[in-house]
Order: C-alpha cells, then sequence, then structure tokens
C-alpha cells in the first residue's frame, strides 16, 4: 500500500532532507544528498504522470482526515506535469550546481544553500501537489522565504537589494493570496479546490467572491511576474547564483502560472471569467508585456537581465492562452509552461557555463567565445532558436498552438504580437549570439583571455536540456499528449 | 547495380550530406581528406538524384511519413516532378560547385574552410529535403534550416560588413518567414485541416474566394528567398560571401528554394485552378512584374559585378514567380523549367566573376577592360551565360523564356508580356557591356595584363561543365522539361 503514499512522499522527502542537509559539514556531502533526494523526486514524478496520464486522479487524504475538511492531494495531469517539470530541473539543476556553486558561493554557507535549494524545492512541488488552498498558500511562503534566501547570496552587493525587492513584492503578492482566501472562506466554509469549485457557482453574483478572485488574481499576477508587475524579476535573476536563477527561472513563474491557471480553470470557471473584465485585461496586459519586454531585452548589456526580460515577455505568452480561455489556449499555455522551462533552462545553463569560465555575465565580456566553447555556444543557438521558435524546436510547438488560439477566436491583434514578438526574440537573440560569434573589433576587448570549453558537469545538464529542446520540437507525445489530457480536466465539456 | 527502393534513396540524398558535415568537422587538420569527403559525397548525391529522376520519370511517385509532431502535422516525404526537377539542379550542380569550391577557397586563401565545407553540406542537405517534402510544414522546417545554416557562410569573413549582411539576411528572411509564411500556413491548416500537397490544392471549396488574396499574398511575401521587392534586399547583402556561396546558394538553392516555394503552393496548396477561378493573384502579379523591371534597371547601375549579378538573379526570380502567379498550363511549365534554366546560366556567370576575383583581383566592372584577352576563356563562359539568360537560341535560357511567354499569350496577359520581352533588352543591357567591355576596351590605366594568368583548373572545370550545360539544354532539355510539364500538367 506504499504506493499511494508516493505522492506525498515527493513533497516529504526534500522537506526532510532540508534540515539534514542544513547540519551536514560543509563539502560536497550536503550536495551529494540534495541531488540524491532530487533524483528520487524526479522519478517518483515520473511515475506519477505516468499514473495519471490516462486520466486516472489520485486522492490523497493527509493524515486520513477525509476532504472537504482534512487536506487533499488531488493529482491529475495538470499537476503531475507541473511536478514532472519542477522535479526534472531540479534534478539537472543540482549535478551543474556543484561546480558552479564552488565558484560563486563561500563553502561555509554551502550546506546552508542546499538546504534553502530543498526547501524552494519542496513549496514548489507543494503548490504543485496539493488541492487544498491554505495549504498552498503555506507551500508558497515556503519556497517564497527560501527563495528571498537563495538571491541573496549572489555575488554582487546588489543581490540584497534585488533579494529585499523581491521579499517586498513577493510579501504584496502572498498577502493578496491570502485576503483572497479569506474572503472565499468565509462565503463557503471550505478551502478544498474541488469542494469551492461545487460551492462557488450559486454565490458567482456576490461581490465578496468577486473581490476576492480581484485579489488572487493580483496576488500571484505579482508571482508570475506578469507585466506591469514583474520589476522585481529582472533584478532578482540577474543577481541571484547562477544556479538559483536556472532553478527560478524554469521553475518557480511556471508554477505560479499553474496556480493562476487551477484558480480560474478549476476553482471558478471560464462561465466566472467570461462575466468578469479578467480576461480582456489579461489579454491587454500580455500584449504590451509581450511587446514591451522584449524590445527592453534587446537593449540590455547583461545576458542574464536579457533572458530576464525575455522571461517576463514569455510569461506573457502563458498568460495569453488563459486570457484567451479556449481549450486550445489553455493547451498553449500548458505546453509553453513545460516548452519555456526547457529553453529558458538550457539557456540560463549556457550563460551560466560563459560566467563560469569568464567571471561576468556582461555581453561585452563574452565576445568571440563562441569558438573556444563550441559546446557552450552551440546549446546557446539551439536554445535560442527554440526561444524564437523556429521548427523543429519544442518553441515552435508552443508558438503553433498559441497562433491557432488566437485565429481559432479571430483575434488578429493577438495572432500579431506573438508573431512580431517571435520577430524580437530573434532580435535579442541574434544580440547575444553575434558577441559570442565574432571576435571583438574594437582594441578594448582584443586582450580577451583564451578560455577552456565549459567543464562536464555543467555541459552535460545543458545538453540533456538543449537536447530535451530539440526532441520535443519533432515528438510531442509526452507535452500534447498530457497537455490534451490535462486540458480536458481544466475545462470539462469538452468531448473529443 | 543494386537497386535500392526509392524511399532509401530519398533518405540518402538527405542524410548523406548531413553526415558528411559532421565528417568534414572531424577531417578539420587534413584538408585533403575533408575536400574528399566533399567531393565523394556530392557525387553520390548526384547519382542519387539523377536515379531518382529516372524513377520519377517512369512515372514512379515515391513517399513516406517519418514521424508525427503533433496530431495531424507530419514530417514526411514525397517525390514529384517539380520537387525532383528542383533536386536534380541543386544536386548536380553542388559537385560542379564543391570542384569550384577547391580551388577557390585555395586560391583565395579563405580562413575557416572547416566552417565553410560543413555549413555548406548542411545547406545542401536541407535544399534537397525541401525539395522532397511531402507537405507544407517539412517544407517550412527545411526552408528555415536553410536559412539558418547559410548564416555561416553569408557571414564567412568575419569582418564589420560581414555583420551587417548576416543581420539584413536573417532579418529579412526570418522575419518574413515567421510573420507571413508561418501565418499562411496556420491559416490553411485551421481552415483546410491539413497541409498536404495535393494535386489540384486542398483550399478550394473550403477558403472564401475573396480571401484568397489575401492568404496568397501572405505565403508570397512570406517566401523572402523568392526575394520580390520590397523584401529583397537580402539577396545583395548576401553577396558579401565567397562567391562558391554566392554561386550556389544564392543563384541556385536558396534563392530557388524560395520560388519553389512559391510554385508549391501555388499547384499544391491552392491549385491553379483555383488561383485563376478566385482571381487571388490579379494584384499580386503587379509586383512580380514591377520586380522584374526595377531590378533589372537597379542592375544597370551596379559597377561591382556581384552586386550586378544580384539583382540579376532579383528580376529573374520574379519570371519564376510570375509564371506561378498567372497559373495557366504553359506559364507553369516555363516557372518550372526557368528553375533550372537560369540555375545554370546563373552559376555560370557567378563561377566566371569567382575566377575573375581569384586570378585577377577584380571586383568591379569598370576595371575589367581587356581583361577579356588576358582571360579568354573566363569570359567566353561568362558570355554564354549571359546570352542564356537574356534568352536567345542556341541557349538552354531560350525555352523558359518561350513557355512563359506562351503563357502570358495563352492567358491574354499582353502588358506582362510586354514586361518580358523589355526585361529581355535590359537584360542585354546590363549584362552584354561587360563582356564586349572585357574583349574590346582597353585597361582602365593603361597597364596591360602581362601577369594574369586563368583560373585555377578545378575553377575552369567547373565553369566550362555549367557553360557546356547551357548549351547542351537548348537541344535537349527534355530531363526539365518533361519534368516541368508532369508537375504542370499534375500528371
Amino acid at each position: 500500500m506504499i504506493e499511494s503514499h508516493l505522492s506525498l512522499l515527493m513533497v516529504v522527502l526534500p522537506l526532510l532532507a532540508a534540515p539534514i542537509v542544513a547540519v551536514l559539514p560543509n563539502g560536497r556531502l550536503p550536495w551529494a544528498v540534495s541531488t540524491l533526494v532530487s533524483w528520487s523526486v524526479f522519478y517518483l514524478a515520473a511515475w506519477q504522470l505516468m499514473n495519471v496520464s490516462t486520466g486516472h486522479v489520485i486522492s490523497y487524504e493527509l493524515g486520513g482526515w477525509a476532504p472537504p475538511w482534512g487536506i487533499e492531494y488531488r493529482i491529475d495531469a495538470v499537476n503531475a506535469l507541473v511536478a514532472l517539470i519542477v522535479s526534472g530541473i531540479a534534478a539537472l539543476t543540482l549535478p551543474y550546481a556543484l561546480k558552479s556553486v564552488t565558484k560563486e558561493i563561500p563553502q561555509q554557507q554551502h550546506a546552508l544553500f542546499y538546504a534553502a535549494f530543498m526547501l524552494c524545492l519542496t513549496g514548489l512541488l507543494g503548490i504543485a501537489q496539493t488541492g487544498d488552498i491554505f495549504n498552498l498558500f503555506v507551500f508558497l511562503e515556503i519556497s517564497s522565504l527560501s527563495s528571498y534566501a537563495l538571491i541573496s547570496l549572489g555575488k554582487k552587493r546588489q543581490a540584497l537589494t534585488a533579494a529585499y525587492q523581491y521579499l517586498i513584492m513577493g510579501t504584496i503578492g502572498a498577502t493578496f493570496f491570502i485576503i483572497g482566501v479569506g474572503l472565499l472562506y468565509a462565503m463557503t466554509g471550505t478551502l478544498n479546490m474541488a469542494d469551492l469549485a461545487q460551492r462557488l457557482p450559486e454565490l458567482y453574483e456576490h461581490r465578496t467572491i468577486h473581490t476576492a478572485f480581484a485579489f488572487i488574481m493580483v496576488g500571484f499576477a505579482l508571482k508570475l511576474a506578469l507585466f506591469p508587475l514583474h520589476v522585481w524579476l529582472p533584478n532578482a535573476y540577474t543577481y541571484a547564483p547562477m544556479v538559483v536563477t536556472i532553478f527560478l527561472a524554469a521553475t518557480a513563474t511556471k508554477v505560479a502560472v499553474y496556480v493562476m491557471l487551477r484558480m480560474v480553470f478549476t476553482v471558478f470557471s471560464v462561465s466566472f471569467i467570461e462575466n468578469t473584465p479578467v480576461d480582456e485585461l489579461f489579454l491587454l496586459l500580455c500584449v504590451m508585456g509581450i511587446l514591451g519586454m522584449s524590445f527592453y531585452a534587446i537593449y540590455q548589456k547583461d545576458s542574464k537581465r536579457l533572458l530576464a526580460y525575455s522571461s517576463v515577455a514569455q510569461i506573457g505568452y502563458m498568460v495569453l492562452g488563459i486570457g484567451l480561455g479556449s481549450v486550445l489556449g489553455v493547451t498553449a499555455t500548458l505546453v509553453h509552461l513545460f516548452n519555456h522551462a526547457l529553453m529558458k533552462g538550457a539557456l540560463f545553463m549556457a550563460i551560466g557555463a560563459l560566467v563560469y569560465r569568464v567571471g561576468s555575465s556582461r555581453l561585452e565580456h563574452f565576445s568571440g567565445l563562441g569558438k573556444q566553447m563550441p559546446w557552450t555556444f552551440a546549446a546557446i543557438v539551439i536554445g535560442g532558436l527554440s526561444l524564437i521558435g523556429v521548427p523543429g524546436t519544442a518553441g515552435f510547438i508552443s508558438k503553433w498552438y498559441l497562433v491557432l488560439a488566437a485565429i481559432e477566436k479571430q483575434n488578429w491583434l493577438i495572432v500579431a504580437v506573438i508573431l512580431i514578438g517571435s520577430l524580437l526574440a530573434v532580435a535579442y537573440v541574434w544580440k547575444i549570439i553575434e558577441v559570442l560569434y565574432f571576435k571583438a573589433t574594437d582594441e578594448l576587448e582584443q586582450k580577451n583571455i583564451t578560455v577552456k570549453e565549459a567543464p562536464l558537469m555543467l555541459l552535460i545538464p545543458m545538453w540533456v536540456l538543449v537536447l530535451a529542446n530539440v526532441y520535443f520540437g519533432f515528438n510531442t507525445e509526452l507535452t500534447v499528449g498530457t497537455v490534451e489530457q490535462a486540458v480536458k480536466l481544466l475545462i470539462p465539456g469538452v468531448n473529443e | 547495380m543494386i537497386s535500392l527502393a526509392s524511399e532509401y534513396l530519398i533518405i540518402l540524398a538527405i542524410l548523406l550530406p548531413l553526415l558528411a558535415s559532421v565528417l568534414i568537422v572531424l577531417a578539420d587538420k587534413w584538408p585533403n581528406l575533408r575536400e574528399a569527403i566533399t567531393l565523394i559525397t556530392a557525387s553520390i548525391v548526384a547519382m542519387l538524384v539523377i536515379t531518382l529522376a529516372t524513377q520519377v520519370n517512369a512515372g514512379e511517385r515515391p513517399g513516406f511519413d517519418v514521424f508525427e509532431v503533433v496530431p495531424g502535422i507530419t514530417v514526411s516525404f514525397s517525390i514529384e516532378p517539380l520537387g525532383m526537377l528542383f533536386a536534380l539542379v541543386a544536386g548536380t550542380l553542388w559537385l560542379v560547385t564543391s570542384i569550384y569550391a577547391i580551388g577557390y577557397m585555395r586560391g583565395h586563401n579563405e580562413k575557416n574552410q572547416t566552417r565553410f565545407y560543413a555549413a555548406f553540406a548542411i545547406a545542401i542537405s536541407s535544399t534537397l529535403a525541401a525539395a522532397f517534402s511531402g507537405n507544407m510544414f517539412t517544407l517550412f522546417l527545411c526552408y528555415e534550416v536553410l536559412t539558418l545554416s547559410t548564416y555561416p557562410l553569408v557571414t564567412h569573413a568575419g569582418t564589420v560588413e560581414a555583420r551587417r549582411s548576416g543581420r539584413i539576411y536573417l532579418g529579412i528572411l526570418l522575419s518574413t518567414s515567421i510573420g507571413f509564411q508561418l501565418l499562411a500556413i496556420l491559416i490553411t491548416w485551421s481552415v483546410a485541416g491539413t497541409l498536404d500537397f495535393q494535386q489540384g490544392g486542398i483550399l478550394a471549396g473550403k477558403l472564401d474566394p475573396a480571401y484568397a488574396g489575401i492568404l496568397y499574398a501572405l505565403f508570397i511575401f512570406g517566401v523572402g528567398k523568392a526575394a520580390i521587392m520590397p523584401f529583397h534586399k537580402w539577396l545583395p547583402a548576401a553577396m558579401v560571401a565567397p562567391t562558391p556561396v554566392s554561386a550556389l546558394l544564392h543563384a541556385v538553392a536558396v534563392v530557388k528554394t524560395g520560388v519553389f516555394t512559391i510554385l508549391k503552393v501555388t499547384l499544391y496548396i491552392f491549385g491553379s485552378d483555383f488561383i485563376t477561378s478566385s482571381g487571388a493573384s490579379d494584384w499580386l502579379i503587379w509586383f512580380a512584374a514591377v520586380t522584374i523591371l526595377l531590378a533589372s534597371l537597379i542592375a544597370m547601375t551596379k559597377d561591382n559585378l556581384k552586386a550586378r549579378l544580384a539583382y540579376s538573379t532579383i528580376s529573374q526570380l520574379s519570371y519564376i514567380v510570375l509564371g506561378a502567379l498567372i497559373a495557366v498550363e504553359m506559364s507553369l511549365v516555363g516557372a518550372s523549367m526557368h528553375i533550372a534554366m537560369h540555375a545554370f546560366a546563373k552559376i555560370t556567370l557567378f563561377f566566371a566573376a569567382g575566377a575573375i576575383l581569384v586570378a585577377a583581383h577584380k571586383k568591379n566592372i569598370s576595371d575589367m577592360g581587356g581583361l577579356g584577352r588576358a582571360m579568354p576563356l573566363t569570359f567566353i563562359a561568362f558570355t554564354i551565360g549571359s546570352l542564356s539568360i537574356i534568352g536567345l537560341p542556341p541557349f538552354g535560357g531560350m525555352w523558359s523564356k518561350w513557355y512563359l511567354a506562351l503563357g502570358m499569350v495563352q492567358s491574354e496577359q499582353w502588358i506582362l508580356l510586354a514586361v518580358l520581352m523589355i526585361s529581355s533588352l535590359l537584360n542585354i543591357a546590363y549584362l552584354l557591356p561587360i563582356s564586349v567591355r572585357a574583349f574590346f576596351a582597353k585597361p582602365k590605366d593603361g597597364v596591360l595584363y602581362t601577369e594574369v594568368k586563368e583560373a585555377p583548373l578545378s575553377m575552369l572545370m567547373a565553369i566550362g561543365f555549367t557553360s557546356l550545360a547551357c548549351i547542351v539544354l537548348f537541344f535537349y532539355p527534355d530531363p526539365f522539361y518533361n519534368l516541368a510539364v508532369d508537375a504542370a500538367t499534375g500528371r
């Protein structure tokens, strides 16, 4: 009967690992334990996804208390996919971390770093697994607090300000969320998502419910860095240690998008959204975010900041699908959620390899490195093409569904914005590639020291993600297949 | 003779160049081995496409799916006469260009030759894959791979100018293909529910004829590689590349992939009947007509030989586009044949331009006075190529113009016929003076070219082959003619 506990084990394992890792002696041991834990969790997540991909729903009652009174873990294809992304990225980031962290973080903090990393993983997985919105808030705080700590470990002093800025914004977001949850609880007397979905429809006209919805949406718009609530993100990504940037960029915002999806489609419903200005507002903000932030990215001089602005723009694509509110739209959101984790993970890992060798993430220090670090360069090219959405990469599949969703709604403005966004992506991706590919011409940059290719410990995880970008550009059985299953659960009444 | 099923021949033709590019990178340290790999692969590929062509002429239409990407969208390859024609041109000319390139790259002491040959092989692989594409998705995939794999070739020199040209190249080709072509493909998919190339098209009866013009325009302008004005700037920019690249890729493979895509869309997505009945192309033909004339006029003003040839190519590409847009049987035959005829003629001109650069270090036409006496073979070949482009007998270029003109008569497009004739005159005006100056004018500063000799032998062999082909194709155009007729009549 152990099998039924495995879904909980995924969350408990890193949670228990955190204090153990914290007291381990600084050295390789904390890293080894964390890596082992992340691999086990990934294995569990893969098993879980296989179990639910047929449409089966796992319901786990925490402590044996029956829902809606007890906390329920309710795993369907949506959760399982998000849990797979989070644990998969963690399982790849941790092997990468060994070299990168040694270089960026003083040794006496290693144990604490890995402990915080484990807590962050716990929080993100918990959010993905739980079916209870108060429990979700608890995990949200676990992941947020640990990520503030992780970001502040960055080498530069600006990391502290970045972490502080994120702390303020993140806390406001979480507070808004909990106010919304409180209002819902006051009206319905339940915190269980499935139960809420049952009870809410009769209260849809009620102003308190609308207020609660508004609080929850704004709260999570802050967490997922929806334009114009994104200001914390570029600083946080730029100044955090490389490993933290990779992990957070590929997972944290994705989990927040997942919560948005759950709230909008499971707890509330399409018919509720259609009577609020939320969907139009989302579309408007996404259009502004995609165009504005892509433009911003083009003018950045720091590679991490450039990709961070690109992330804000890409989040726009994901929320766009929610705003369209159709089956195709949500499919696009979920597919892009998965694919974007792959491409940003790969890109940040490749940038991390450059930073590892050069010691800086500013573009001017990268000039001509493509020849000396060919594998890293190739990774950036392929990851970048995926970000643009060139056919044959995972990014193309995302764009394909997004544009189809917009065409289906005859919304030609959105179609144009998505395509223009891709063109802007060409501009900012090529900015990095050009710097790496060509040798510098002015004398200031001539004195480039010779550097070696990044060590294998960085290259292997990077290339796993790069190849995944290509693989999921051709074989979409796992992504599109699972997502179609998930969308059926999110938007019921679709008979296919 | 071992006979392989045509399916395997297709796979081999696409995969061998890819494999070659890997081997070329591995053979970095041994230039002779590296070039041997290129030559051997190119020979095998040439034999493969010729074998396939005989099978297609015999009526075979092999095709297969590789795998499904998203439900309903597959990567699939199949051969029909038009694709075969294009593959035949690209496959055989790769061998000729490889021979030429070895002489050029060594004679010109180019750097990074390994990268050059590797990227070249990938570009050829994607060109052949585009020719054999079984649906619009596969074609689009190959189209983009081709754009990206030619970027290192265009920016080969690594200079500031090369970088700027690279940006224009990539900027125009990617933005048109993502902005318009992808959109057109997505609309086609949502209207027709399929992207397969089918005889007679997939849109007729499903798309409101009123919108056909808009969708067709998205395709035509989305194929930036066809260099219809105002999206033509990338082609002159690409001339910064080494000459073999300009010769094979920017006179044959890349630009012909563009017009080939337009022909494919015309024949197998819209269907020529739907084009004519819906009037989708009525206003688009003027873009092609203006491009033909304007590009010819600009060509006359260019003193840089490669720039002049680039504008000539832009003009000639629009012949093919025009043939597709008119969409009657004869114009389609002419357009398809022009893919081949223009390829042989224009590659000869580029080969000659490269030979002049290597042997005499001259780029500008005004400096070439009297050069013909020092390099007679090169300039005779240049003259043959020029005459074939102009469309005079006894050169292959006559046939394609002949059928294009017949098509215009058939559809009673008298203004377009006039455009075609004026353009031929303009061709004379911008091409022949080059040969005349080389043979009859005196050198600019009175210097005699005593030091200048003909280009290396391998380059001369290539030039000789393509210029002879221009003549042979007048008397024996059958291989291309048969395929073109089969494509236009849907056999």
